[in-house]
């Protein structure tokens, strides 16, 4: 099949209605949701605190530790709770995609722990979860270069397109690539492929994501303004 | 410190939020939070929001209910909800809110369970209540078992595939649950000799005693005691009575 309109009518490049709000966890040093249309992600930061057991302390800078959840009833068939492989790799590659942004060295011996929760999954979960935790690091007064926004990728029929649903994901041949970008530089800090692509395909998706990013940011910088209104 | 002055607050007929002993905190309560559950809902009480779904599925019965549905109930206190929530399996407090909760609705015979009897021996509708805590205010007990309750009167049977032998999700039916009593819980917090409900975070880090009295009409269908003080039988008798009185209050909010 040729995919030339989008299920949901949305143009190739555009995402779907993105929503952000800062402090929604009164317990958390730093909190936000962050939503791509029927996907709902919430993330909460609790740190710089004291990193035990005391030998994982480095004196030099301060750890970042990511963790990536799913409520049970946010997919269609009931996901068992708790952590399994897929949500160990995504908590992972959550926290080298928001790591950079951060200044470590400023909290030596110290943890920050930001917890994320998908409350309602339709495709793109980790690009959400990225994108709030951004947000809940930057709400928690953390000193950052950049916040982070990140957003899935999809190829399919050589057709670019971003943010893909979950219709369009179970596309047979779909190629999905979440990316995470520093908006201000445009420096890369997700990067993951799964499907069959060519070099130039994937520099196309690296570029759509880079002129995205703006509008992500642009949610982002609104959701903290309105924070701290 | 904090043991003290709130003590001291109690003697003089006081809280540190200024509420009274028998008054909730604001309650909101919202329901279809989460478009992919069946049933979902939304507790707000105070600082303490708890977000339930219920998903279902069809599977074999026990041997010893063999025309009945199936319930499991469970229960995460996320890392993300509170510093002192950890990360790993359901630890005891956890399974004991979701073991407190799910008497309730076992014991109350709140779902007709018969009624998900789809063939006796070899099929019926599993229901999976599973609780998530967003933010720990205090009294997760009481939040938790009004959003089950709330997210159950939310839930639509998925269509099953006879045929396929498949539940087709995402294609809700139009029939509710079963539901034929409405359990919620109370829980009365027993500080310095003074009873109160409804606590708060710092008011439940000093508590000596509590009571979890879960009721659908006149009749008491779970009890929970817990904490490390002791009650007298007259502080059980006027628990009851209390229970009674704010459970019927707190039925009010779901109509």
């Amino acid at each position: 099949m040729t995919y030339i309109k989008r299920f949901d009518g949305r143009k190739f490049d555009e995402t779907r209605e993105m929503e952000g709000k800062v402090g929604i966890v009164k317990n958390a040093d730093g909190s936000a949701m962050f939503r791509f249309g029927d996907t709902i992600a919430i993330a909460a930061v609790y740190g710089p605190k004291d990193l035990y057991p005391r030998f994982l302390q480095n004196p030099e800078k301060g750890l970042l530790r990511c963790y990536y959840d799913m409520t049970s009833f946010s997919v269609t068939e009931r996901k068992r709770p708790g952590p399994d492989r897929r949500s160990n790799e995504i908590s992972l590659v959550s926290e080298k995609a928001l790591v950079p942004v951060l200044t470590l060295e400023r909290f030596p011996n110290a943890v920050v722990d930001v917890f994320i929760e998908i409350i309602q999954a339709n495709a793109g979960t980790r690009c959400a979860g990225i994108c709030a935790a951004s947000l809940a690091l930057a709400d928690a007064g953390m000193d950052m270069k950049d916040l982070v926004c990140a957003v899935s990728v999809g190829f399919v029929d050589g057709k670019v397109m971003i943010d893909l649903n979950k219709e369009e994901e179970d596309i047979d041949d779909m190629t999905d690539i979440p990316i995470a970008v520093l908006p201000r530089t445009g420096e890369i800090s997700l990067l993951q492929l799964d499907g069959n692509l060519k070099r130039e395909n994937v520099i196309e998706a690296i570029e759509l994501v880079k002129k995205v990013s703006k509008k992500i940011y642009e949610v982002q910088k609104m959701a903290l303004k309105e924070r701290f209104k | 410190m904090m043991q003290e002055y709130i003590n001291g607050l109690l003697e003089k007929g006081e809280r540190i939020d200024g509420r009274k002993f028998d008054e909730y905190r604001k309650i909101k309560i919202e329901t279809g939070v989460s478009k992919n559950a069946e049933g979902s809902a939304r507790v707000i009480m105070g600082d303490t929001e708890v977000i339930v779904g219920v998903k279902m599925d069809v599977g074999e019965p026990y041997f010893d209910s063999q025309d009945e549905g199936v319930l499991i109930t469970g229960a995460e206190l996320l890392a993300l909800s509170s510093e002192d929530f950890e990360l790993g399996p359901p630890g005891t407090k956890a399974v004991e809110l979701a073991r407190v909760v799910d008497r309730g609705i076992r014991e109350s015979g709140c779902i007709d369970m018969k009624k998900l009897c789809i063939k006796k021996k070899e099929k019926v509708w599993m229901i999976f209540i599973d609780i998530y805590t967003i933010n720990d205010g205090g009294n997760l007990i009481d939040a938790s078992a009004l959003a089950v309750l709330a997210a159950l009167r939310d839930t639509k049977f998925p269509v099953y595939d006879e045929k396929n032998e498949r539940v087709d999700y995402g294609n809700l039916d139009k029939k509710s649950l079963p539901l034929i009593k409405l359990p919620l819980a109370c829980t009365l917090y027993k500080i310095g000799g003074k009873t109160l409900i409804d606590v708060n975070s710092e008011e439940e880090k000093v508590i000596d005693a509590r009571l979890t009295v879960t009721m659908a009409e006149k009749e008491i269908h779970a009890m929970q005691k817990g904490g490390d003080g002791v009650l007298r039988v007259e502080e059980v008798d006027e628990m009851i009575k209390l229970a009674e009185e704010k459970i019927k209050k707190l039925r009010g909010l779901l109509k």
